[in-house]
Order: structure tokens, then C-alpha cells, then sequence
């Protein structure tokens, strides 16, 4: 059967040494066993995430989407984007929503591409890797390459926000989403009840407002203990960082003594296609996913 | 008050007279969308970061129609945004509450009525700047840059603090020091940058900032 082929977007967190490769390293072993073919796009650039609106303001920001946009349309015709990064997808497909609507931001947006030599027709679709799973591959297929059932392991499904919300997954709710509880069903893993699903991290400003934003993350670790996980798993490059590596913080601040690690979707289903600990980039955790590790070894 | 800034208020001022409702409504995103607010207060019992605001997105709505421009432009409470989007999914009347409230943060930093030293106003600008420079962001630097945003001395104290977790990342290989002399970026760096100016030149123009 021939593979499926997407003009992938990685997002600047995912390059290699930034703080998100471990979600590259552990998407390799699922594409391959999925028969998917991603496709880079050629010198992408940065969304402008969250926090790009401050400076940026509306124009400049569609336009660099816009940039990557343009690049797939011209350099992988026919092919939908995907990106793992919620951040990614959802600046690209509001971009891609927000020209389609508007024939003046589109003429504007084409004016300023035509310093970078481009030209932009708005026909790529933007999605998210989960619906391309869930959508384009399905839960049977996702299943069938399991061979090592995440057997006896209790996991916190932690959606997040930009994954989920304002576009999120079709058919799911924002208030209680439930693909991410089946994907962990899917390789064999047990969901937990966990009331901190949708709970945002704080975003970007865990840089700008710590207190604030541990004080979030604080709730999304402990609901997971309350809930008897033994790990969190999330499909959000920023979701991961901020809920793993700020534990310490808040143990040294408030005496607590958290210690939840938290991976990506991706390194669950590695590990459950037969992966090894490194291919699921289970080297990159900073709270050692030891369970997880264990499984892959047997 | 930089000059430039200082004229566009003063034009703004000017165009606008009083009706501070237009003034949004032509020079914020979606701004024309302010008026359909119902005053419910959803978005306000929505907010995860609900207590920490001056005003919740329901009484800045208010408050535009009220013309109070100088308190709206100045209060902290679009810069308390992270982006979660929980008010925009449960507004019964479908305002892009997140759209407008980061409309009004840009358009509040650009006339540089926004607070002085608004520490998420600071590392937004970071951010882009950091983005501009290489059309990729540069994790590090970015982050030794809002260390250092305050001076030398803080910068290290900041470092320092954060050092047990900037290490876990390196161990991980999640941050790399050669980031710091060269790192990822665009190869049409150049036609990347003219892009982004001449964007902001249009809507520059468009809303009278130029």
C-alpha cells in the first residue's frame, strides 16, 4: 500500500536540542508502523505561538503562517500540512481560516510573500497529527501494531488547551474531550479519572508570571496522583515542558514532594509498537518515566 | 514615550474624538466584534487566570463602550492572557474574546500605553524579536534573555535560581549550548525579514501607526 504523505511541520521545539525533540525521536518509530510519510516543509518557519501578538500584531503574524503555507502549497502540492505542535497547528489553520474568510488579508498577505518570492492560494489544510491518527488512520490500525500492551499502567490523559480548544478534534467536546483516554486504552494502558483534563499550564507565562502558572501545573500533577496515575501523558509540546520541569520548582517553594513524569502521546504508542526506551525518546525526560522504560525492555 | 508612539496616540486622539468604541472597533483585531458582548461574565468565570486581572474581558468590553480608553489601554488584564481559549468556546454570543483581548494588548504596547515593565508584555516582544532575528525561535537565547531583561546582576540571580532546571534539560538533551553562536534557522533569512516589514508597514498604515 502506498504511504500516506503530509507536508510535515515540526515547530521550532521539536528541532533537534530544543526542548521538544524527545517528541520528534519518539514519532519515528510511529510513522514508520503506521505507514505514514512526512514530508518536511522546506525552510518553515516559526507560527509566532502564543505570545507573538504582542509585537506582531495580526498581519505580520498570518504572513509568516502564512510563509509556510505557501511553501507546502508550491513544494508539496496536494498534501495536507500536519504539525505535532498545537501552537503550530493552530496559528497555520486560524491563518488558513482567517484568509479564507477575509479576500482583503489574503491580497494584503500576498503583497507582503512577494518579498519572500511566494505567492499563496490558500489551498493547504492545516491539521493537528492527532486527528490525522484518529481521522486518517483510525483506531483499528492504530491497535494493530501493538505488541507490547502498556499492561497495569495508570496514566492522567492532560489534553490541555490549544490542542482542544478554540478548534480541537471533530466531534469531541471541549469541556470533556475522550480521544486521548482512547488512545491510552488503545496500547493497552488504563485511563485514570482525571478532573484536570482541559486545565490550562499557563502557557508562555510560566516565564513571565512562575507563581501564577505553578500554581496551575501545581493542580494538573496532584489531580493526577488523586486520580492513581503513574504518569501524565499529553499531546502538547508546551503542556509537557512546563507541567515536568516546574515540579522541582514547586517542590523547593512549597515543600511538596511531586515527582508525575509526563510524556507524549507518541512515546506510549512506541514503546507499545515495540520500541526501544531511546527510539520512544524516553532519555529525554527529565522525571525518568522508569515504568514506561521497564515495558520496553521486557 | 517614544515619539513615534507619541503621534499616533495624539492622531488617534484626534480621529476619534471621544468615541473610544470606534477607535477599537477600526485599529484592534476584531474589535468590531466588542459590541456583541452581553455582559454574562463566562468569559470572566473562565479565565484560569481569573484572579489576577485588574479587569475580566467582560468589564474591558464594558469599559470600551464606556470610552474609557486610558484605563482599558493601560490595565494589566490582557497581558494575564495564556492563550487557553476556554472564553472564546463558552461565549454564548461567539465574541473571539481571546482574538480582541490580544488585539487590544498589541495595540496598547504599540501606542506604549500599556504598563511600563509588564513582565509578559516584555518577553512577548522578546519572543518576536528573537523569531525576526532567525525565523525560528532560538530557545535559548530566548530564555537568557528574559534572565538578563533586568540588568546583569539579576540576570545571573535569575540563572542561577533556575539552574537545577536548566541542567535537567541539558541532561536531556532538550537544551543545547551551541544555540548560543549559531543554532536553527530560516536559509531565506533575508526575504523572511523584508516579508515581515513590509506587513507591518500595511498595517502600519492601515492603522495610522506609521
Amino acid at each position: 500500500m502506498a504511504k500516506k504523505q503530509y507536508a510535515f511541520y515540526p515547530g521550532c521545539s521539536s528541532q533537534k536540542g530544543a526542548t521538544a525533540s524527545n517528541f520528534l525521536t519518539s514519532l519515528d518509530v510511529v510513522v514508520q508502523k503506521l505507514d505514514l510519510q512526512l514530508n518536511e516543509i522546506p525552510d518553515w518557519n516559526c507560527c509566532g505561538a502564543s505570545i507573538g501578538y504582542a509585537e506582531g500584531g495580526e498581519l505580520p503574524r498570518l504572513v509568516i503562517n502564512a510563509r509556510n503555507l505557501a511553501i507546502a502549497e508550491k513544494e508539496l502540492p496536494g498534501q495536507d500540512m500536519v504539525s505535532g505542535c498545537p501552537a503550530c497547528w493552530l496559528a497555520t489553520r486560524e491563518t488558513h481560516e482567517r484568509l479564507a474568510e477575509h479576500a482583503n488579508l489574503l491580497a494584503e498577505t500576498n503583497v507582503a510573500l512577494k518579498e519572500a518570492g511566494l505567492n499563496l492560494n490558500n489551498t493547504v489544510r492545516a491539521r493537528h497529527m492527532t486527528e490525522v491518527l484518529i481521522e486518517d488512520i483510525g483506531w483499528d490500525a492504530m491497535k494493530a501494531p501493538v505488541v507490547k500492551p502498556l499492561d497495569h499502567l495508570k496514566i492522567a490523559g492532560y489534553v490541555g488547551c490549544q490542542t482542544n480548544r478554540p478548534f480541537g478534534i471533530a466531534g469531541e467536546s471541549f469541556e470533556n474531550p475522550k480521544y486521548l483516554d482512547k488512545m491510552i486504552e488503545t496500547v493497552g494502558a488504563e485511563a485514570v479519572k482525571y478532573d484536570q483534563k482541559v486545565t490550562c499550564c499557563g502557557g508562555a507565562l510560566a516565564f513571565s508570571e512562575p507563581d501564577k502558572s505553578q500554581k496551575q501545573i501545581r493542580d494538573i500533577v496532584e489531580a493526577a496522583y488523586d486520580g492513581g496515575a503513574d504518569l501524565i501523558v499529553t499531546p502538547c509540546q508546551l503542556c509537557q515542558a512546563n507541567v515536568e520541569v516546574y515540579q522541582s520548582e514547586i517542590n523547593k517553594k512549597h515543600g511538596t514532594k511531586l515527582n508525575m513524569p509526563v510524556v507524549y502521546y507518541t512515546q506510549l504508542m512506541s514503546i507499545a509498537y515495540g520500541g526501544t526506551a531511546q527510539q520512544a525518546g524516553l532519555d529525554g525526560q527529565v522525571i525518568k518515566a522508569d515504568k514506561l522504560a521497564a515495558i520496553a525492555k521486557k | 514615550m517614544t515619539t513615534n508612539a507619541n503621534s499616533a496616540n495624539q492622531n488617534a486622539l484626534a480621529r476619534y474624538k471621544n468615541n473610544f468604541l470606534k477607535e477599537v472597533e477600526a485599529n484592534v483585531e476584531d474589535g468590531h466584534m466588542v459590541k456583541m458582548c452581553m455582559q454574562c461574565g463566562v468569559c470572566a468565570g473562565s479565565c484560569p487566570l481569573g484572579p489576577a486581572w485588574q479587569h475580566s474581558p467582560q468589564k474591558i468590553f464594558m469599559m470600551i463602550r464606556a470610552g474609557k480608553r486610558e484605563e482599558v489601554l493601560g490595565s494589566d488584564s490582557m497581558w494575564m492572557c495564556t492563550s487557553c481559549y476556554n472564553c472564546i468556546v463558552r461565549c454564548p454570543r461567539q465574541l473571539p474574546i481571546t482574538h480582541i483581548m490580544h488585539g487590544l494588548a498589541n495595540y496598547a504596547h504599540r501606542l506604549d500605553l500599556a504598563p511600563k515593565g509588564q513582565p509578559t508584555r516584555e518577553i512577548a516582544k522578546l519572543f518576536w524579536d528573537n523569531l525576526v532575528k532567525t525565523g525560528r525561535v532560538n530557545e535559548l537565547k530566548f530564555s537568557l534573555a528574559m534572565y538578563f531583561k533586568d540588568g546583569f546582576g539579576q540576570g545571573v540571580k535569575n540563572a542561577m535560581a533556575m539552574q537545577a532546571t536548566g541542567l535537567g534539560l541539558l541532561k536531556a538533551k532538550r537544551l543545547n549550548p551551541m544555540e548560543l553562536v549559531g543554532g536553527h534557522k530560516c536559509k531565506d533569512i533575508g526575504g523572511f525579514r523584508k516579508m515581515v516589514a513590509k506587513a507591518r508597514e500595511i498595517e502600519d498604515r492601515r492603522r495610522g501607526l506609521a
